[in-house]
């Protein structure tokens, strides 16, 4: 049917210094009604300071799979994260 | 790329995804068995939100203050808002929500039995509140550990608002309860009708309930209909008690070496009787769905056709 309304994905900012966090998913017929019905449905209680509102349909995703070859590229560089380094405990500040 | 997997080896790392306690997301491979029970679940769930606002929204515009009927609108709002975070998740597995929708006005898929039973007087708004939502708490707490991530984070949302919801009733009927002696009389009758329909939320007997070792495998569910309705028997007792109404059950006695209440048996005839379509209000409930929805038809034509006409608007001055 051609009054179907799109499907729209939410994203809420919780509060200032954070970052948006997806919540859910709504229809609207366009964008401005898509953020008025996130703002009724996803913020009924202050959850959040800001909204974004994107067309399902105009996400591109990778699989959601942490295995999935996508990631390999960052699975194997743990020298990425802070915790690869050894630092004696006596070290303040770091 | 996963693709490439024969099934088997997808089928494996699904088990070991449920194994390890990890979530399910939209787009993972999933056995076509999991997909349809965990989109029955989330769609009857959604649709109890629904129609649960019916009975109560009865009483919106008879609330006997400003106070209660703005709580009473905010309850009934949040109970819409449920519905739609779950018609949400069901999506995410492929379901169709206009199609949701339709299934449920032409009878095809069911919800809650509690929503079929009348609200006769203001007390009902408070029973509901109390042993309806307290009942529907008790069921979906450990849901928010349900294998299906968007499942669960839905019903995370949804029982922090229940606590509200749960509280005023009791709050309500506290109330009553310190009034006068009919008021106190409509607060028994309102528990007297809605505690076994309450208990029977829970669904059936863990021996009449099939499927109930399937979705523990899958841990779509975390625990038996039976335990769940134990647990809240134990939980309402002291309730009614410090309330100061009596439950309608002479069977209800503490058990001290089972740890427990016991309670009498449910009339499951009347249980399959309700879901079936032949309670008080199945009719009613569907009707008023129906013409809601219809009655709508104009206003999503209407928002449809003039997106579609700024759309074009804005190509050309493009
Ligand atoms: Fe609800
Ligand atoms: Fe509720």
């Amino acid at each position: 049917m051609s009054s179907e309304w799109p499907l729209y994905e939410v994203f809420v900012r919780g509060k200032r210094g954070l970052n948006h966090v997806h919540v859910g998913s709504l229809h609207a017929a366009d964008d401005e009604m898509a953020l008025h019905h996130a703002r009724d449905l996803y913020t009924r209680r202050n959850e959040g300071v800001s909204i974004w509102v994107v067309k399902a349909a105009d996400i591109t995703a990778s699989s959601p799979d942490e295995k999935d070859p996508f990631f390999a590229p960052s699975g194997d560089k743990v020298y990425r994260h802070p915790t690869f380094y050894d630092i004696p405990d006596d070290v303040p500040h770091m | 790329m996963t693709a490439t997997l024969s099934e088997p080896d997808l089928e494996r790392h699904f088990e070991g995804t449920i194994a390890r306690d990890a979530r399910i997301e939209p787009r993972d491979w999933v056995p076509e068995g999991y997909r349809k029970t965990m989109i029955r679940q989330i769609a009857q769930h959604a649709h109890s939100e629904i129609i649960g606002m019916q009975p109560e929204g009865n009483w919106i515009t008879r609330a006997p203050s400003l106070r209660r009927k703005a709580i009473l609108l905010a309850k009934v709002q949040d109970e819409a808002g449920h519905g739609l975070y779950l018609y949400s998740a069901a999506e995410t597995l492929g379901a169709d929500r206009a199609e949701l929708t339709e299934k449920l006005v032409t009878g095809r898929q069911k919800y809650s039995s509690i929503f079929n039973y009348p609200t006769l007087n203001f007390a009902d708004v408070g029973v509901i509140g109390w042993l309806v939502d307290g009942a529907a708490i008790c069921n979906q707490v450990p849901l928010c550990r349900s294998s299906y991530g968007p499942y669960a984070r839905a019903m995370i949302r949804i029982c922090k608002e229940e606590s509200f919801h749960q509280r005023q009733g009791y709050e309500l009927l506290m109330t009553m309860m310190k009034g006068t002696e009919q008021q106190r009389r409509m607060v028994q009758d309102a528990t007297d009708r809605w505690w076994w329909p309450s208990l029977m939320m829970f669904g059936p007997p863990d021996a009449d309930s099939p499927n109930t070792a399937q979705s523990m495998a899958w841990k779509i569910k975390r625990h038996t209909n039976d335990e769940l309705r134990q647990r809240f028997v134990d939980m309402t007792v002291p309730q009614a008690e410090a309330l100061g109404v009596t439950l309608p059950d002479p069977e209800l006695r503490w058990n001290p070496e089972r740890g427990h209440y016991d309670f009498g048996e449910i009339d499951w005839t009347e249980f399959k009787r309700v879901l079936s379509g032949a309670g008080p209000c199945n009719a009613e409930r569907v009707a008023h769905r129906r013409a809601a929805h219809e009655n709508g038809a104009w206003v999503r034509e209407a928002a449809a056709a003039h997106a579609a006409k700024s759309r074009r608007g804005r190509e050309k001055a493009a």
